[in-house]
């Protein structure tokens, strides 16, 4: 997400997962569709059987997915992005990209500052005692005195954003891009070809990925990287291309929308931070004025979704002279996601937890740190349908985790939840698709709803401050809550209130007299928003969802005039029932489709017409030039995303930080200078002298991570912790399959069962042989599987520099044989 | 499971007539698994334990990813994992075991217990638990090692191409649960239809062996699969070459049925003719005597 935004603006799928059907190339990297998403699967399946697509997987391992594709090349973990390079180098070099999409569509022709550099694997800027480039100025485009970014059409200039790019990339060739990922170079050349086979607008090539990119220290740049690719290859906006974050949980982008981010607030506008103290020192910065001629530049409408926003959340007492009540948001210093919020119970800085939905014992990246935090903690709330390792984190389960009772003092409270099939609700699949589901059961026993059981938290806080008072009580106590039943609101209610409604009659600003919508109605769309305090909604991007024709997340029209994947009448898919994201470019600067075969979105002579809702101005002409990345103030796809991401505007291949060499390209910065490490971790990575195997974690189609083991059906599938190794590296240790092995890292030691496999390939990195072990995460001390370790003991704790994603993808163990834990089967 | 009134019976086991049926039989039916759209996944296996409450045991893992390791009386469909190197690259060929619905079933003509198994008009085989003496005959006759004896209730299991299901017009669980719809199901001829365009796909990528398997030692199946390597059906963790029934159970219920048969008539015979021509056997005075002086007088 964090690298989707910068490239195309938005952070999410850009297309749906029913176009896979549409693709002519696969490209499954960083992800295992056929093993995690195996019912999103079926349209890669389609699209091999309808029209000969060809399906390639590049992956450390040989998977599922790997087993029914066309082509397979494996890598080392945590080389995505040396890999990733060199498709570009060899995209440039031989001149095999989509030259008039390229000109039209991205900045590749804009110039950059002469200042901007890149040497010793630093770009300009960097402060070392900071770990971060505290000065990014020289990252920026050259601009003109009318504050336009200047561009070079011809695309020679050595300042321009092509060349820098031609430059960046030219160290990745197919012979380093083998030393460093041990990808043959024969089977790395052949991935190129079949890649570069879509640089037109004949064909399309869509990549799907997911934690296998996000999970490193490096991730938001792997994914980056894949962006580069798609403009190069034009491969953005039309039917059967795109960059598909396949995501997990079937409402994870929902949770993700809404606010799971510790620093956004629903609809990814950002929380204030503690410099912005007042409204229009927040806004300043968020003005998105466009930087290129007759830009939509969208994200020039923030102010009237973020007062609408405040509007929803406290109605009446959100006015605009106390600044929409700003002062009530939380300004952030330091930002509390997951890692931060374990390091500082580890610190002992926190009384209390609320785990709603999330075993983070099992979740977190460093278990025994998790595990001193919690018993840090004066009480622990543990709100899940099933039991979790969290809430039992104070027992002694022999090996797998032991830990003395006596000396833990935490209080720990179980709150039973049901499961969405026991409540009224609304998923947000991985393709933005919003769709209703309804409740089939009552929940066991006491179980009530996370709704509910929110509800109940709230309703007591409001009657405490409401006796006691309090230093700030302005916020909890103007909480809009107008729901039919206030201890109980209806999910019905609260998917109307996140769409948005119309407070007091919106006129149209060119004739006052004229009234567009009338206080009351449901927003139709978030165009309609206004800055002035007249409309209320939720999260921006949803508003569409629930008008006055009702509920659309019910709807279950399967129909699709066109043959090509786009099912407007089923459900709705933000933003503005889009089902395939800047679609404008599946048309050529004139408006006309690339071609017949990939046609979608084009110019009809008056409007834009086709397939799908436009994702543009519906009348605006192509002869006006504005870009189809309706979010960037440039109108263009980035290739160079000047200081939008804190690892730099180019993507670099950094080593992870448990590194198993010396980067070839600058062994002074070897792992990636500005990944955040906590002061508490920095002396718990690996080196290849004590730990000189490269190990990898990953899921399996059996689990859906640390739940369903508790499910008979699934733990008779996947009964126990293994760990998969592979024949040359068994061979070398003794291990037959079957057999016990222990797998240490610097941060402790686990055992598993050997699977003995021909799938882990054997590969060369940097001239010797690199051997790969496989691990899967699903285990743990409760749940009808066997018991097992929990693998997070021997990962490490350090997150992404973007998004603070942990590295469970990448790291260094050993591996020998051993017996069998006390308490196991054997 | 019971025999199932809405499907008519074609044949049964240890019975020579097929039962007169007042219907007019329907379509064969076939599932159709396609191997190479197959990823493991093992939702079908799921299914099949939801769809016939079967509550098969946690097992543990032992080195590889088929779970449980083989067929047992509570999984009736596992799925078979193979790495295999044919060429230099790596194949990872999994295969969805279980009942092959033979047309020419083994386990049905080795069965002694009458209507122990079934055969419908539309080709699927069934066990009927009722009637099972559980001598394990069916094991012997089976060409692809599928029934197995439950030690709980000494009863044969093994899919049931969900009979219950298709009697209602329903496809079977594992084909219903597929994702990447791997597993057709319908009639016979439509599957094969299908078959060709599959098998044209992989020939069009490089697998010049691709093919249908349909084994006619059997008689054909109404499980078939499309193999990458139809010539090589070994290599998916052992599928038979060329399947036949045992010949023992041709012995036993060919040659030597007439044979003992035969015997049994022919013993029938002897006694008759033997009565005829020699009589009743009788009790003589001298026998009368020697029985009263063994019991001392005190008479029988």
């Amino acid at each position: 997400m964090a690298s989707l935004a910068p490239s195309f603006g938005r952070g999410a799928m850009t297309n749906s997962w029913n176009d896979i059907k549409n693709a002519d190339v696969v490209l499954i990297m960083g992800g295992n569709a056929a093993e995690a998403h195996p019912c999103g699967f079926k349209w890669v399946t389609e699209a091999k059987s309808t029209h000969g697509a060809k399906l390639i997987v590049v992956d450390p391992r040989f998977t599922r997915s790997a087993a029914v594709a066309d082509m397979y090349a494996p890598l080392r973990p945590g080389t995505d992005i040396a890999f990733l390079m060199g498709v570009i180098n060899y995209l440039l070099v031989n001149d095999k990209i989509h030259r008039d999409y390229v000109k039209a569509f991205t900045n590749a022709t804009y110039l950059v500052r002469e200042g901007f550099k890149f040497e010793d694997g630093l770009f300009t800027g960097y402060d070392p005692a900071r770990r971060d480039y505290t000065d990014r100025s020289q990252w920026e485009y050259q601009f003109d005195d009318q504050g336009m970014a200047r561009v070079d059409e011809t695309m020679t200039s050595p300042n321009c954003v092509m060349s820098l790019l031609k430059a960046h990339a030219a160290r990745y060739t197919p012979e380093m891009v083998e030393r460093i990922t041990g990808t043959p170079k024969d089977k790395f050349l052949k991935v190129c070809e079949m890649l570069a086979t879509t640089a037109n607008g004949e064909r399309s090539m869509t990549c799907l990925y997911a934690l296998g990119w996000t999970q490193h220290t490096v991730g938001a740049q792997n994914i980056r990287c894949m962006a580069m690719i798609q403009l190069l290859l034009g491969n953005m906006g039309v039917p059967g291309g795109g960059v598909n974050a396949l995501r997990g949980h079937a409402n994870v982008q929902g949770i993700t929308d809404i606010g799971l981010l510790s620093t956004s607030t629903p609809g990814y506008l950002v929380l204030p931070n503690e410099r912005e103290t007042t409204l229009a020192d927040y806004l300043k910065t968020r003005a998105f004025k466009p930087i290129r001629p007759n830009q939509t530049s969208f994200w020039q409408n923030y102010n009237k979704f973020f007062v609408s926003q405040q509007k929803a959340f406290f109605g009446a007492a959100a006015t605009a002279e106390n600044d929409f009540a700003f002062d009530y948001l939380p300004k952030f210093g330091t930002p509390f996601d997951t890692m931060k919020i374990i390091d500082a119970m580890a610190a002992g800085q926190m009384n209390g937890l609320i785990c709603q939905g999330l075993n983070i014992l099992l979740a977190g990246p460093d278990k025994q740190k998790t595990q001193r935090g919690l018993a840090k903690l004066k009480f622990l709330v543990v709100a899940d349908p099933i039991e979790t390792e969290t809430a039992r984190f104070f027992e002694n389960h022999g090996e797998f985790h032991n830990v003395d009772p006596k000396t833990i003092q935490t209080e720990v409270i179980q709150l039973p939840v049901s499961v969405y099939v026991e409540e009224d609700g609304s998923f947000t699949n991985s393709s933005r698709v919003i769709t209703w589901h309804w409740k089939a059961a009552d929940g066991p026993g006491e179980s009530r709803s996370d709704i509910d059981i929110m509800t109940g938290i709230y309703r007591r806080l409001k009657a405490k401050y409401a006796k006691d008072g309090g230093a700030f009580p302005d916020p909890v106590m103007n909480l809009t809550w107008n729901y039919s039943n206030p201890a109980s609101p209806a999910a019905d209610e609260v998917l109307k209130e996140i769409n948005g409604y119309v407070l007091q009659d919106v006129t149209d600003p060119a004739d006052p007299s004229r009234v567009l919508l009338r206080a009351g109605q449901q927003l139709p769309s978030f165009a309609m928003m206004t800055a002035d305090g007249k409309t209320a909604g939720g999260c921006w991007i949803y508003t569409g969802c629930y008008t006055d024709g009702g509920n659309m997340t019910k709807r279950r029209d399967a129909s699709d005039p066109t043959g090509l994947g786009v099912h407007g009448n089923w459900g709705f898919s933000w933003p503005a029932n889009r089902r395939v994201l800047y679609n404008r470019a599946s048309a050529d600067a004139d408006g006309k489709p690339w071609s017949e075969r990939k046609k979608y979105v084009f110019w009809n002579g008056t409007r834009w017409t086709g397939a799908d809702v436009p994702d543009y101005g519906p009348t605006v002409a192509p002869n006006r030039a504005a870009g189809p990345f309706i979010m960037n103030p440039e109108g263009a796809g980035r290739l160079y995303v000047r200081g939008a991401m804190r690892e730099g505007p180019f993507p670099e291949h950094y080593e992870p930080m448990d590194a198993y060499i010396a980067n070839p390209l600058h062994p002074k910065v070897s792992s990636s200078p500005v990944a955040r490490i906590f002061a508490a971790d920095k002396d718990s990575f690996g080196k290849p002298d004590k730990f000189p195997i490269v190990a990898t974690t990953y899921r399996l189609t059996e689990h859906f991570h640390y739940w369903t083991k508790a499910v008979h059906g699934n733990a008779v599938m996947q009964p126990e912790l293994f760990v998969e190794v592979g024949e040359r590296l068994a061979k070398a240790k003794g291990v037959k399959n079957g057999d016990w092995v222990e797998i240490s890292s610097q941060r402790g030691a686990i055992k598993a069962k050997a699977v003995v496999t021909k799938r882990l390939r054997p590969i060369k990195v940097d001239g010797k042989d690199c051997d790969v072990v496989g691990l899967p995460i699903h285990y743990g001390f409760v749940g009808l599987t066997k018991k097992g370790y929990p693998t997070n003991v021997i990962t490490p704790s350090v997150g992404d520099a973007s998004v603070n994603t942990p590295e469970y993808k990448a790291f260094l163990v050993d591996v020998k044989k051993t017996s069998a834990p006390a308490t196991a089967t054997v | 499971m019971a025999t199932l009134q809405s499907l008519d019976i074609r044949r049964r086991s240890a019975s020579t007539e097929a039962p007169p049926q007042i219907r007019k039989g329907g379509v064969e039916v076939a599932k159709l698994i396609d191997v190479s759209k197959c990823i493991g996944c093992k939702a079908c296996q799921t299914a099949c334990l939801t769809w016939n409450d079967l509550r098969e045991p946690v097992g543990v893992t032992d080195g590889v990813y088929d779970n449980p390791r083989d067929l047992t009386p509570t999984s009736w469909t596992v799925m078979k994992f193979a790495e295999v190197e044919t060429g230099p690259d790596l194949e990872w060929l999994i295969r969805k075991d279980g009942c092959m619905h033979c047309d020419d079933p083994g386990c049905l003509k080795a069965c002694p217990a009458p209507g122990a198994i079934v055969q419908y008009t539309n080709g699927i085989v069934d066990f009927v638990s009722e009637n099972c003496i559980g001598c394990g005959y069916c094991v012997k006759g089976c060409p692809f090692n599928v029934p197995r004896i439950s030690k709980l209730d000494r009863k044969a299991y093994k899919c049931t191409l969900c009979s219950d299901r298709v009697a209602v017009g329903q496809a079977p669980a594992c084909a219903k649960a597929c994702p990447t719809q791997a597993i057709y199901f319908g009639s016979k001829e439509d599957m094969k239809v299908h078959a060709e365009g599959r098998i044209a796909d992989l020939k069009s990528r490089g697998y010049k062996n691709a093919g249908l398997y349909d084994p006619p030692g059997v008689g054909g199946t109404h499980v078939m699969y499309v193999l990458h390597h139809a010539d090589k059906p070994m290599l998916y963790s052992g599928l038979p070459e060329n399947p036949r029934i045992s010949p023992l159970v041709g012995v036993w219920k060919g040659v030597m049925k007439p044979l003992s048969l035969a015997a049994i008539a022919f013993a029938g015979a002897f006694g008759f003719l033997h009565y005829i021509t020699k009589g009743p056997n009788e009790v003589a005075e001298s026998d009368e005597r020697k029985a009263a002086e063994l019991t001392g007088g005190r008479g029988a």
